[in-house]
C-alpha cells in the first residue's frame, strides 16, 4: 500500500491536471483492474512478472525482487487491485483544490513545488487519506488476482478472503469462517466509516474556500 | 514610466486588445464589468499569458513576445490584491501573512500590521473574518511580500459604509507613503476619481 500510494498520486495528477493525446488511454489502463475479471488481471501479472518474462527477469537480476508465490506478488496484486480506486478518489479532490489560491500563491513568490506542498497537498489531504483507506480496504478483500498470480499458501501469500475459501473446504471449520468473516466486515465497515469522515470533512473546507 | 502595457489577450472567441501608458502613482482601470479588467491584471501578474504583446512594469520587462520573455509569477514581484482576496483557508491569519514574507519590504511587519490594524486578527482563520478584516489582511499579506508594484482588483467590492471610507483611506495612504506603482481596477467613477493619478478607460477594441 504504501508504495502504492505515491504511483495512485502521480497518477491522479496527471489525469486531474495535464491534458495530453493519449489521456484516454492512461485513464483506460489505469481502470482496467476495476472491470476486468480479477483472476485476468492475475493472469496478466503472471505472464508480466514471471522470470521467464523480460519485466519478470529484469526486476530479479536487478533487485532480487520475485513476486511468483511470494507475498510480495500477493501485495503486487492487491496494488494493482486497488489503484483505480485510490487514482479516482484522489483526483476527485485535487480537481476540487481551487486553482485560484494556487495562483495567489505563484503570486506571493513561492514557485510550483513550493506551492505544491503548502497549498496543493494540504488543500487536498483528507481526500488522499481517504482514498488510502479505500484502497487498504480493497487490498484487504483481494482473492481472484491474488490466487491466480500468487497463490494461496498459508503464511505466505494467504489473504483473508483466500483464507476464508480455504477454511470452507474442510468440514467442521464454521467456526473458523465466521471468525475470518466477522474480522473481514468489521475492516471493511471501519474502512468505509472513515473514508466518508473524512471526504466529508474535505467537503466542508471546500464550502469555505469562498471567502 | 510606471507602467508600459499592449497586449492582446485572446479570451473565447474575440480576442481583447490593451494599450496603455501610465506614470507614477495610483492607475485606475475604468470601464464597465466584463470588459476584461480582471484578465488584463491576470496577465501582468504572469497567470495569463498574452497572445503577443509586451508588458514593462517600472522598467522592469515581464513580457514580451517579440524578445521571447515571460517571467514566471513569483519572480515578477508583484503584490496582487484578487477581488475574492484568496487567502489561504486552511492556514491563520499569521501563516496567511506570512507565506510571501519577503525581507526588504518598505513597510516592515510591525508597520504593516499597525497600518492596516489586524494585530487583534493574526490568531483567527480566515473563514472567521468580516468581509472587511478579510479585505485588510489580505492587503497586508500582499504588502509583505516585499512587492515592486501592486495590483488592485475591486478592492472595496465587498466592503460598505464605514468600512469602506477606512480601506479608501488605506489605499490612500500606500500610494501617498510606499511610493509604489499601484494598477487598480473599478467600476466606480467616483472611487477612481478620488484615487487615481491616471484613468485608463478599459473598453477593449475589438478586431
Amino acid at each position: 500500500m504504501s508504495a502504492a500510494l505515491p504511483v495512485a498520486f502521480a497518477f491522479a495528477w496527471v489525469l486531474a491536471r495535464w491534458r495530453f493525446p493519449g489521456k484516454v488511454l492512461v485513464d483506460a489502463m489505469v481502470h482496467l483492474p476495476l472491470v476486468l475479471p480479477p483472476v485476468v488481471t492475475g493472469w496478466l501479472l503472471l505472464l508480466a512478472f514471471s522470470p521467464n518474462a523480460p519485466l519478470g527477469g529484469l526486476l530479479e537480476r536487478a533487485f532480487g525482487l520475485t513476486f511468483l508465490f511470494r507475498w510480495t506478488g500477493a501485495a503486487l496484486a492487491a496494488a494493482i487491485m486497488a489503484l483505480p480506486l485510490m487514482v479516482r478518489a484522489m483526483r476527485l479532490s485535487l480537481e476540487g483544490v481551487d486553482r485560484r489560491l494556487e495562483n495567489a500563491a505563484r503570486t506571493l513568490g513561492a514557485g510550483s513545488w513550493r506551492t505544491f506542498v503548502n497549498v496543493t497537498l494540504p488543500l487536498s489531504l483528507n481526500g488522499v487519506l481517504a482514498a488510502l483507506v479505500l484502497g487498504f480496504a480493497r487490498s484487504v478483500g483481494e482473492f481472484g488476482a491474488t490466487i491466480t498470480f500468487a497463490s494461496n499458501i498459508p503464511g505466505e501469500t494467504q489473504t483473508l478472503p483466500l483464507a476464508i475459501y480455504s477454511a470452507l473446504q474442510v468440514p467442521g471449520s464454521d467456526l473458523q469462517v465466521a471468525r475470518l468473516a466477522g474480522l473481514s466486515v468489521m475492516l471493511s465497515v471501519a474502512a468505509l466509516v472513515l473514508s466518508e469522515w473524512l471526504a466529508r470533512r474535505s467537503g466542508q473546507e471546500k464550502g469555505r474556500h469562498v471567502i | 514610466m510606471s507602467f508600459d502595457i499592449a497586449l492582446t489577450l485572446s479570451r473565447g472567441e474575440r480576442p481583447l486588445r490593451y494599450t496603455f501608458t501610465a506614470g507614477a502613482g495610483l492607475t485606475a482601470l475604468f470601464g464597465p464589468s466584463g470588459a476584461g479588467k480582471t484578465s488584463l491584471l491576470d496577465a501582468v501578474a504572469g497567470l495569463l499569458r498574452p497572445t503577443e504583446g509586451h508588458i514593462v512594469v517600472a522598467e522592469r520587462s515581464m513580457f514580451d513576445s517579440a524578445a521571447h520573455i515571460d517571467l514566471k509569477p513569483e519572480t515578477r514581484r508583484c503584490g496582487y490584491v484578487f477581488q475574492d482576496l484568496r487567502l489561504f483557508p486552511h492556514r491563520s491569519v499569521r501563516r496567511n501573512l506570512e507565506f510571501g514574507r519577503r525581507q526588504g519590504a518598505t513597510l516592515d511587519w510591525d508597520h504593516t500590521i499597525d497600518l492596516l490594524g489586524i494585530a487583534d486578527l493574526l490568531d483567527r482563520m480566515p473563514a472567521t473574518l468580516s468581509g472587511g478584516e478579510a479585505q485588510r489582511v489580505a492587503i497586508g499579506r500582499a504588502l509583505l511580500s516585499a512587492p515592486e508594484f501592486l495590483l488592485m482588483d475591486e478592492p472595496l467590492a465587498s466592503v460598505d459604509g464605514v468600512r469602506r471610507e477606512e480601506i479608501l483611506r488605506l489605499i490612500e495612504r500606500i500610494r501617498d507613503e510606499l511610493h509604489l506603482p499601484i494598477l487598480y481596477v473599478s467600476h466606480d467613477r467616483a472611487e477612481v476619481e478620488r484615487l487615481a493619478q491616471t484613468i485608463v478607460p478599459v473598453l477593449p477594441l475589438v478586431d
